[in-house]
């Protein structure tokens, strides 16, 4: 049973790192074909717009779409969020791809740009009734986004408080949809709706696998078999790699 | 190394860090966010919504890209921070500016603009010869420079979050990026068939704190996101980079000082993505118009008009100087890294100058002659503390 990280840009060394230490092989994603070799799809952390940029030279949207809609489960970290969600704002001047799929509005850099970056325990009540452990998570948010509204069929995982000088400025772009008295105080960011997952923060740089583990289950849940065909050699005419190595996991 | 991948940095007793407020992981972690991407210079909002649309994962905002600081001379510094706020404004990706070496005030500066890195960069003007920012201070991150293992673990036991290759910039040249990161891989790879008892004189000898030295023995690789910087000008280079080990790619006057930019932007995107599929290589690399001209530092023509660095020309000065030989017969030997020797140049007669050249080799500083058409020196510029 392989699972795809889509390896565009950003960490999805970090992400095929933590499944090892689950025990399952991570497969790296470039090109559309590969999406027919995985169970599962997993969009690491990293800059949105390049990733959406990259998948367009590569045709890789529609791909990406159809597998969204098969049904099979996908992760979305931080970026990966992004591309999941049916609406961003924040966008950059011409707007940016996204492979839309889960019923939520995104803002993107919710919190600001790496200054106002921060670890925060979050309580993840779900994942600690599946998974065990600890009642609390390291939530690593790097230039995070925030998820403004769901749609009902969502189901909310996590939410972070605001921070209290976020709180009080007042975004023109976001006013009318701060009028939810929910969000005024706490923002979501981690979200379940059928067959995707998505988290604004970074599982992947912490040493808690729970997240991968929970995600795993979500593939048995969907009845996935091993894939019919083992994954062809994927190698094409790459030339033999040097052999990968870890980034440490940085905690205090 | 076996087990959960978890590794503490250990002795940080001396160091103040507010560890609340700025731990080294949130620093990190955009670092991490960066990997597989490339950072690209950039002094105007347009030019930085140009990268942005090609695909850039961050820009560097500063107010002349390295090959025009080359050529225009003089003192570079910091960039004027309204500049940098409105490329700030321009784009949604991540934005870096240059602050001088040891400057921490310009880095203070920049803190306070809100951006999202620090790069503490040797292209500018040193401020600070025999010291760098103590970037534990800080809560915004830092990248540096470096051209060896020893370099790289000490910026990064002063609190660089990230390092690149020092490279040379603006010249659109490749060959000292390369050198720079065969030697830091090199010396990884030395490390970590060692035995462990040896590591103790290793680190002695690269004048790296030991216990970076062991926990990059114990990781196989640099402890921090390594990313190649410095004469990147095509598709090819930035994957050949990424090739020989580095997590991204840093491209400065490659992009805009080149034909077609908005092209070799996005074709340099792709080639760090695709960096092991030469078919993708060559599909991207073809029709991009003009490459930055770049300066080859071997180029008889060039030496003559322009600056020297020959690499080993300290180590020649060294020698002379620990061995008490006195520069007395008015000719400098400039000893190039094949082992090629060139005896024509002269000492200038200026007194002043040559004063200030023997107290530079007295001191073991790294300098730079100028010779303009002479073949005697007649300017002379000090490019770095001997780290």
């Amino acid at each position: 049973m392989a699972i795809g990280v889509l390896a565009l840009q950003g960490s999805f060394n970090e992400h095929i790192a933590a499944l090892k230490r689950v025990g399952v092989k991570g497969e790296q994603i470039r090109k559309p074909e590969q999406l027919q070799n995985v169970s599962g799809l997993i969009i690491p952390g990293g800059e949105s717009t390049t990733m959406a940029k990259l998948a367009e030279y590569h045709n890789l949207f529609p791909a990406l779409r159809e597998f969204v809609k098969m049904g099979k489960p996908v992760w979305g970290t931080c970026a990966g969020l992004i591309f999941l969600a049916d609406k961003a704002i924040g966008q950059k001047t011409g707007g940016q791809e996204l492979i839309g799929g889960l019923n939520c509005t995104v803002h993107r850099n919710f919190f600001g740009s790496q200054i106002q970056s921060f670890e925060a325990e979050i309580s993840v009540p779900e994942i600690v009734a599946k998974e065990g452990g600890p009642p609390s998570f390291r939530g690593v948010f790097i230039r995070a986004p925030g998820i403004l509204e769901v749609g009902p069929e969502v189901q909310v995982l996590a939410e972070v408080p605001v921070p209290s000088d976020k709180a009080a400025k007042s975004d023109p772009a976001v006013e009318n949809v701060e009028e939810n008295a929910a969000s005024e105080q706490k923002v979501i960011v981690a979200v379940k709706q059928g067959n995707l997952l998505a988290t604004a923060f970074h599982p992947e740089l912490t040493a808690d696998t729970r997240w991968h583990s929970y995600f795993l289950k979500m593939l048995s849940e969907t009845n996935q078999e091993a894939s019919s065909s083992t994954s062809l050699s994927s190698e094409n005419l790459s030339f033999c790699e040097p052999p990968k190595y870890d980034l440490p996991i940085f905690q205090q | 190394m076996a087990g959960s991948g978890v590794v503490t940095v250990y002795g940080n007793g001396a160091i103040t860090e507010t560890t609340k407020q700025s731990p080294f992981s949130v620093k990190v972690g955009l670092a991490q966010m960066l990997r597989g991407g490339v950072i690209m210079d950039v002094v105007t909002p347009e030019q930085a919504r140009v990268a942005e649309e090609a695909g850039a994962c961050a820009v560097m905002a500063l107010e002349r890209v390295p090959a025009d600081i080359r050529a225009q001379g003089g003192v570079a510094r910091m960039s004027d921070p309204q500049l940098i706020k409105e490329i700030k404004q321009a784009v949604t990706i991540p934005v870096m500016a240059k602050a001088r070496i040891g400057h921490f005030v310009e880095a203070q500066i920049l803190e306070a603009i809100g951006i999202d890195y620090v790069d503490e960069s040797e292209v500018l003007t040193l401020a600070d010869d025999e010291n760098h920012i103590n970037k534990h201070n800080f809560r915004i991150p830092f990248v540096c420079g470096c051209r060896n293992l020893g370099e790289a673990l000490r910026r990064i036991r002063e609190g660089a979050a990230m390092i690149r290759t020092k490279g040379e910039a603006g010249t659109g040249n490749i060959i000292e990026a390369v050198r720079h990161v065969r030697s830091v891989m090199g010396d990884i790879r030395v490390l970590r068939n060692m035995d462990d008892d040896e590591v103790f004189t290793f680190a002695k000898k690269l004048q790296a704190p030991y216990d970076l030295v062991m926990q990059t023995k114990q990781l196989g690789r640099l402890p921090v996101v390594h990313f190649a910087a410095g004469g990147v000008a095509t598709p090819a280079d930035a994957a050949l980079m990424m090739q020989l080990g580095c997590d991204g790619v840093f491209v400065g006057s490659g992009v805009f000082k080149s034909g077609d930019p908005a092209r070799r932007a996005r074709a340099i995107v792709q080639a760090v993505t695709h960096y092991s599929d030469p078919e993708v290589l060559a599909e991207v690399s073809c029709g991009l118009g003009e490459a930055m001209v770049g300066i080859n530092l071997n180029d008889d023509k060039v030496e003559r008009e322009g600056f020297w660095y020959y690499k080993d020309y300290v180590l020649a000065c060294q020698i002379c100087s620990s061995l008490g030989v006195y520069i007395v017969h008015m000719h400098v030997s400039l000893v190039s890294e094949s082992g090629n020797t060139t005896d024509d140049f002269k000492l200038p007669t200026d007194e002043n100058l040559l004063n200030r050249i023997k107290n530079g080799f007295e001191e073991g500083k790294d300098l730079v002659v100028c010779a303009m058409g002479e073949e005697q020196i007649c300017a002379l510029k000090d490019i770095g503390p001997k780290n």
